[in-house]
């Protein structure tokens, strides 16, 4: 007999935990409106107090109306639903934000109001950067995370509310940060912009994660732990330990929004390169290629390539990765054999990344066919395509000679988008176009004929984007070293901004057409939502019972 | 302790350590008594629905 069942029937733990928990966070967002005298940290302290009040309604509901409780026999695909949904919003709308401060580079007075300071590029830019990151990269990991863990395991997630929480929670980290950049509140640390009380909340939140993913595992009904749930797991613990060095702080007191972090010159430095560079390795990288281990396989309907070298991969990955950071940091205080060990690092990430990268394409090997006939496996195989090629780049833009080049210009921009547009991206939309149909029970996506208009729109729009950085970025680095005839600089700053304004155009253009092709995703999966359901039969199936799956 | 021994006993150790860690986790990806189990695992994801 499955245990989740009696233990979620019975006595609703969860239910009684969490209400306590949100009763304590009202009260306490309370307190800090009551007591500060910081307007901005008054906001957040209301915006807490809204969620929290909010929140222990629906669970004093739930509490009360045992009819409301989830079925627990079967996998909980609720939240997984719920992640596809704001996976979509966020993407949507990091990318929309990514488009306004790309046309601002292009066209600087456009969209900028000097008495409204929340349209200044600075405080928009991280609003990009953490709503492509964070809340659409985020949310597509912790909701295909949930649907993984719970299909290789065989087992319902742990926790009964839990996972609501992890949900909802997150959301509410995402909308804390957004607001406070566009008001202002920063603690201007690469990725990590939150202030304090943020990143506590996200720390609580994170544990959750870590709980529920942890327990599911725990209970699982199948002896293997897949290797999709180890980079998953390697992606939960690493993430967690980065966002608590890097925002280790004091506040200025209980009651402001400003903190002072704990380390300074080049240690800062580094714990911001540490945390920077592998919030790239562990957030963009490591779980998206646990994503790549489900689903490749699943889509392709052909067994992972080679097991072994995905063990290899995983552990070689992980331990490699960590230590890449310090080539953000070349010509700088840090020592020069720190400098060179970062480096060498990156060198050696060669080896994993493209042994992965051949893992997942090779898995296609007795299916290439499907390249031509499912554009969702094409998505799939251009995204290790953009993975292969973003990975080959990166250790070559560590190397000293070729950084003193590339460093500070818009060819690190464009590296950087050649593996979230391209692969991020890419992997994610392949995923969606899987879940969507399977989280909903229908037979198949709306309209397969849109999924090949949003893969060649999108993809053409990575290209555009990815050269014109390429072009910028070589092109400004070689002004910024050129010397005249006396051994004066040959151009002024302006000179180079300038210069890179077609590339610019060209940029936005391309950053147009993968919104563009998410605009066309979003309406195919709305459609696809929105059409009959298959079988009841097939319904069965795909909430399948822990027992039956344990035969 | 100066820092030229430390930062050397780090380098050296690390270089070490590494190498170690990673024979064994090829130790344990390629040994023969495992391939049924790992060949059976590289099916996980397609044998959930059967």
């Amino acid at each position: 007999m499955s245990v989740t069942t009696s233990a979620e029937r019975g006595t609703p733990l969860d239910a009684v935990i969490l209400a306590v928990g949100l009763g304590l966070g009202a009260f306490l967002s309370l307190l800090m409106a009551a007591g500060t005298a910081d307007p901005l940290f008054r906001i957040h302290a209301y915006v807490f107090l809204a969620a929290f009040t909010l929140g222990l309604g629906v669970v004093v509901v739930r509490l009360t109306d045992p009819a409301r409780r989830e079925d627990g026999s079967r996998y909980m695909d609720g939240v997984v639903r719920a992640g596809v949904v704001a996976s979509m919003f966020w993407g949507l709308a990091g990318f929309a934000v990514g488009c306004l401060i790309a046309a601002q580079l292009a066209f600087p007075n456009l969209f900028y109001f000097p008495d409204l300071p929340w349209t200044n590029f600075g405080r928009m830019r991280p609003l990009h950067t953490s709503a492509v990151i964070f809340a659409f990269g985020g949310n597509v990991l912790i909701a295909s995370s949930f649907y993984v863990v719970q299909r290789t395991c065989k087992a319902r997630l742990f926790g009964g509310l839990l996972p609501w929480f992890v949900f909802w929670g997150y959301q509410l980290f995402i909308v804390l940060a957004a607001t406070g950049y566009l008001m202002g509140v920063t603690q201007s640390r690469e990725y990590a912009e939150p202030e304090w009380y943020v990143d506590i909340w996200l720390t609580i939140v994170w544990v959750a994660y870590l709980l529920a993913f942890l327990g599911t595992i725990w209970k699982r009904q199948e002896k293997h732990i897949y290797v999709a749930n180890w980079f998953y797991l390697g992606f939960i613990v690493t993430i967690a330990l980065l966002h608590v060095v890097n925002n280790l702080a004091i506040p200025v007191s209980a009651f402001a929004s400003h903190s002072y972090s704990l380390f300074a010159g080049v240690q800062d430095a580094l714990t911001q390169w540490w945390y920077g560079h592998n919030a790239v390795g562990f957030l963009l990288t490591v779980p998206f290629l646990a994503m790549m281990y489900y689903f490749v396989p699943k889509r392709a309907e052909r067994p992972v390539y080679s097991y072994r070298l995905s063990i290899v991969h995983f552990w070689s990955l992980i331990f490699i990765y960590i230590w890449a950071g310090p080539h953000h940091l070349h010509y700088t205080a840090l020592p020069q054999w720190a400098q060179t060990l970062g480096m060498t690092f990156s060198i050696m990430l060669w080896m994993p990344s493209w042994g992965g990268m051949i893992n997942g394409l090779m898995t296609l090997s007795g299916a290439w066919d499907k390249l031509r006939t499912d554009p969702v496996i094409r998505m799939m195989v251009v995204a290790l395509a953009f993975y292969g090629m973003a990975t080959f780049e990166g250790p070559l833009m560590s190397v000293r000679a070729v950084n003193a080049l590339s460093h500070y210009t818009d060819w690190t921009i464009g590296h950087v988008h050649a593996g979230a547009l391209g692969w991020v991206g890419f992997i994610s939309f392949g995923a969606l176009y899987c879940l969507v149909p399977w989280l909903w029970n229908k037979p198949g996506l709306y309209s397969i004929k849109l999924v090949e208009w949003h893969f060649w729109i999108a993809t053409t729009g990575t290209l555009l984007y990815i050269c014109s950085m390429w072009v910028s970025g070589i092109m400004e680095g070689l002004m910024w070293r050129e010397y005249t005839s006396e051994g004066f600089l040959a151009y002024s700053f302006v000179e180079t901004v300038s210069a890179k304004h077609v590339s610019n155009v060209i940029r936005l253009l391309g950053g147009l057409m993968f919104l563009g092709g998410a605009g066309v995703m979003a309406f195919n999966l709305w459609k696809t939502i929105r059409m009959p359901s298959a079988a009841p039969e097939a319904a069965r199936l795909v909430a399948q019972p822990a027992l039956a799956a344990a035969e | 302790m100066d820092y030229a021994t430390v930062a050397k006993a780090v380098q050296q150790g690390g270089t070490l350590y590494f190498i170690v860690i990673f024979l064994a986790g090829c130790a344990y990806a390629f040994w023969p008594k495992k391939k049924a189990e790992f060949d059976a695992a590289a099916r996980l994801p397609l044998e959930e629905d059967a």
